[in-house]
Formats: C-alpha cells, sequence, structure tokens
C-alpha cells in the first residue's frame, strides 16, 4: 500500500496573493484529499454594522475585497435602496453598468496575469498586468482612485463622467482590446500553454449544480449562469450572450474568463452609446431603512448575493454578503482530488480564489 | 545607495488585508511602476528575504503566522506597513477580530498611509526602507568588526 502524507500549502506561498492554507493529502504524487482551512483574513466585517450607521457601511463593504470592490459597493447600495423602494436616476444606473464592466476587465486581465504566472509564463503575466494598468488609470480618471472607487452611495452615484471621458474611456478600451487580441492567442493556441491547461481539473455540470459553483468556474463547465442576465442596473437595456463553453478543464475557464474581457468592452460600447444626459446623479433618501431585501449580482468572480435587514434605525440589524468564491472553495476541493502536486497552484489559480472577500 | 553590496530581497504577507492594498504592491513590480528598478527582487521565501511588506490590520488566527515569517527572515531586516490598514487598523480597527494594525504584532519601521495606498507611495516607503536597511547592514558589520 502507499503510503499516505500530509503536505501544507499555505497559508504563504509564491502562486498565492492571498493566504489561504489547504492540507493536501497525497499519496506519491497523487492528491486523495485536500482540506481547506480559512480565518487568516477574517476581519469581521459584518458586525461593524453595530458601529457604522447605513451610509458609513456603503464604505465599509466596498473594502470587503480590493478587486471588486466597486461592485460590493454596488450591491450593498442597491440592497438598501430596494428597502427604501426607490429607483435611482437612470444616468446613474448606466454609470454603475461602465464602472461594473471597468472593474471586470481589470479583474480578469489581473487573473489572467496570475495563471501566465502560475504555469510559467512571466513575460504573458506582465504583458497582462500592463494591459491591466490601462483600465487602472480609466477608473483613476473617473472615480479618483484606482482601486477603490468610493463613487456610490445609497441613492445613486456621486460622481459624473463628462463627454471628455467617456470619449477616453472607448479610445482606451480600444487599445486594450487590440492588444489583447495578441495575447489572446498566446493563451489559447500556444502549445505549452494548452498541454499545462487542457483536460486538467474537470469540473462536470453535475458537480457544478451538486456543489454550487458560481460565475466563470460554472460558465467554463456549461451551465450557463449569469446574474447580469437578471437586468440591475442598466444591464436590462443591454444587448449580451454569456460566454459558455463545454469542455469542463482549465482551458475553459481560461477561454470564458479572456472572451469576457471582450464582453466588457463590448458592454461599455453600449452603455455609452446608450447613456441618457441628465444632471441628477443620485435621489434624495430620507430617514432610516425599515425592512430586509437581498439583490444578486453577477461580480467577476461570479454570483454575490446581499442581504440587509433594518428596523428603522441609523444602524442595521443584519448585513450578510455570500461572496462567489466562498461558493468556488468547494468545487476547488473536488477538483483537487486526484490530481498532482505540481498542479496544485495552477488549479487554485483557475478559481480566481479571492480571499479575502470569502472570509470577510 | 551607491554602495549598496547586495540586492535587498522583498517578502510581501497578507496580513488579513482587503486585497486592495496586496494588489496595489503587485502592481509595483509590474511594468509600469517597476520597483525591480531599484535592485529589490520579490521573492516568496522569507528566509531569503530582508525587506517585509505587510498589508492590512491584522487578526487573531494570522498573528503568529505575521511573527514567524518575521523571525524567519534573517538580520538585519525592515519592516513596511503598507495601508492604512497595516499602519491602524484604518476602516476595520473597530473590527472584533483585528489586532489594529501591524505593529501591534511586530516591530514595523515605516509606515506607507493609504487605502489603497498608491504604488507611488509604496515604492518611496520600499526605497527608504533600502536606505534603512543599507544602515544597519553597515552597523551590524561595524558591530561584528569590534567583536572580531
Ligand atoms: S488600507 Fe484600504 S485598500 Fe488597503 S487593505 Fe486596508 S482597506 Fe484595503
Amino acid at each position: 500500500m502507499v503510503k499516505r502524507s500530509v503536505i501544507p500549502f499555505g497559508p504563504q506561498h509564491p502562486v498565492l496573493p492571498e493566504p489561504i492554507h489547504l492540507d493536501l493529502v497525497v499519496e506519491d504524487e497523487r492528491i486523495v484529499e485536500a482540506i481547506p482551512s480559512i480565518g487568516f483574513v477574517h476581519r469581521g466585517l459584518e458586525s461593524l454594522i453595530e458601529k457604522r450607521d447605513f451610509n458609513q457601511m456603503t464604505y465599509v463593504v466596498e473594502r470587503t475585497c480590493g478587486i471588486c470592490s466597486f461592485q460590493h459597493g454596488m450591491g450593498y447600495c442597491e440592497t438598501v435602496e430596494k428597502i427604501f423602494d426607490v429607483e435611482i436616476p437612470r444616468r446613474a444606473k448606466f454609470l454603475r453598468t461602465i464602472w461594473a464592466e471597468m472593474s471586470r476587465m481589470h479583474s480578469h486581465l489581473l487573473w489572467a496575469g496570475l495563471l501566465a504566472d502560475a504555469f510559467g509564463y512571466e513575460n504573458l503575466f506582465y504583458q497582462c498586468w500592463r494591459i491591466r494598468e490601462k483600465v487602472l488609470d480609466l477608473q483613476e480618471m473617473t472615480s479618483g482612485g484606482r482601486v477603490i472607487f468610493s463613487v456610490n452611495k445609497v441613492g445613486g452615484v456621486i460622481k459624473d463622467m463628462d463627454a471628455d471621458m467617456l470619449k477616453a474611456i472607448l479610445e482606451t478600451i480600444k487599445d486594450v482590446e487590440k492588444e489583447l487580441k495578441v495575447i489572446k492567442k498566446t493563451f489559447f493556441d500556444d502549445y505549452s500553454v494548452k498541454s499545462r491547461l487542457k483536460g486538467v481539473g474537470i469540473l462536470t455540470p453535475e458537480q457544478i449544480n451538486a456543489l454550487g459553483a458560481v460565475g466563470p468556474m460554472a460558465r467554463a463547465s456549461g451551465v450557463e449562469n449569469d446574474m447580469r442576465r437578471l437586468g440591475y442596473a442598466a444591464y436590462s437595456e443591454i444587448d449580451f450572450e454569456p460566454v459558455v463553453s463545454n469542455d469542463c478543464d482549465c482551458y475553459a475557464r481560461c477561454y470564458v474568463r479572456i472572451m469576457e474581457i471582450f464582453q466588457s468592452i463590448d458592454i461599455i460600447r453600449q452603455a455609452i452609446a446608450k447613456i441618457p444626459d441628465e444632471s441628477d446623479l443620485s435621489v434624495p433618501i430620507k430617514g432610516n431603512p425599515n425592512g430586509e431585501a437581498f439583490v444578486r449580482l453577477e461580480q467577476p468572480r461570479g454570483e454575490a448575493f446581499y442581504y440587509v435587514k433594518a428596523n428603522g434605525k441609523p444602524n442595521l440589524q443584519r448585513m450578510r454578503v455570500r461572496t462567489p468564491t466562498f461558493a468556488n472553495v468547494l468545487a476547488l476541493c473536488e477538483m483537487l482530488k486526484n490530481t498532482e502536486v505540481a498542479d496544485v497552484g495552477l488549479l487554485v489559480v483557475t478559481i480566481d480564489p479571492c480571499i479575502s472577500c470569502t472570509e470577510r | 545607495m551607491a554602495n549598496i553590496t547586495r540586492s535587498p530581497w522583498l517578502l510581501h504577507y497578507d496580513g488579513s488585508s482587503c486585497n486592495g492594498c496586496d494588489i496595489e504592491v503587485l502592481a509595483c513590480l509590474t511594468p509600469v511602476y517597476d520597483a525591480e528598478r531599484f535592485g529589490i527582487v520579490n521573492t516568496g521565501d522569507p528566509m531569503q528575504a530582508d525587506i517585509f511588506l505587510i498589508t492590512g490590520g491584522v487578526n487573531e488566527q494570522n498573528i503568529p503566522v505575521v511573527k514567524q515569517l518575521y523571525e524567519q527572515m534573517p538580520e538585519p531586516k525592515v519592516v513596511v506597513a503598507v495601508g492604512v490598514c497595516a499602519c491602524t487598523g484604518g476602516v476595520f480597527k473597530d473590527c472584533y477580530n483585528i489586532i489594529g494594525g501591524a505593529d501591534q504584532a511586530i516591530p514595523v519601521d515605516i509606515y506607507v498611509p493609504g487605502c489603497a495606498a498608491r504604488p507611488q507611495a509604496i515604492i518611496d516607503g520600499i526605497v527608504k526602507a533600502i536606505g534603512l536597511f543599507q544602515e544597519r547592514l553597515e552597523n551590524s558589520e561595524k558591530e561584528s568588526d569590534k567583536v572580531g
């Protein structure tokens, strides 16, 4: 019989930008089980509702995660707006859509870079991050912040994009598109990349459904699940089809994410074409929220779920976020079974883990 | 900086941050900001690192990890706290699990403010850290000369 041993992976590991710990039970080089232990980034952010009022919470919720920070703020605001039962101005909806897609672009480019690094293409990693900087410049120009925007508020947004900015966005995304087409070839056609990604980390659609995986993970296994279709913000007025692949492996996940960057570019173009000219960016909010509501939205990593309960006081009664990585970690543990130790870094990266979201 | 005899190596660890500062630290190492032009090299191995970049306010579970990483680093070493979280606890200061700043766990030399800290600020912190590292290196050489 082969001897079993346990290899600890993390919390501090070169491929991991964030701490997560996995105990890998291995037989020779094969992994039989992966046991995650989390909690290294748990801050107890949801408990801050006792000390901050519902307006201040917007800024706390944004700091759930630095990568999808805008989308967290948006999700929270939409939930509280639902309790107040207000409709935000149309322009604000479009602005939210544009920012949300920008953050998807930068998140996917960041991920593509980390993936390239994980399979040993340092140069490609740098290329992805170089392109990503252009998106960050747009974010800085429109919101004033590179990663944390703080442009959302309950009832709308606090900053506008003027005509020059919209023009600059169009120009930059054209540039990004052009450069992306070049690096896309390496990701999709390169022989070594293919042999590293194809057929690795298979998750069947049945497994996806049973484990509740979300976002690009699900779409890469042929499960068409995209919360943007619910039509929050301005998505109801935008025409798009979720990117789906039926390959179920790491290559498919790479394909889905890279194609989604192109999709985001397209969505931004549509949004800029349709954005109405209004001067109002927010509706006035009076009093305190009373009631409960939830909202689901599609973050770069998948479906996020927000729940808010309030009882007419400035401080909320309960605020809860269920983040996409939390849903995907189970799928990761399943995927790790029967793989080689050398693939662990790569597999962990393909779920696009965001630990600070997961643990809050 | 002219007489630095070796490149200081850099270790980065996320001490319960929101991730915002971590991606900015990474952005510093990529072509646009390219902190490596100051001669530093990013490493994942604490035993070879000279400069420790820590982000986040450090939670209870992370204290032993942070301390261990710090202790594994050879002398002399410099610690840079990146982001307002690592400096004071920042927005998460009042959270039950956050000890309120990296300096509650390990000695911190340089504080880089910002939420998220901008790459320019981080690079400034790194450059200051290199200076401090140099100073400490010289001091420790003098000490060993005295002893020897
Ligand atoms: S300082 Fe701000 S951006 Fe940096 S880790 Fe803390 S909350 Fe996140």
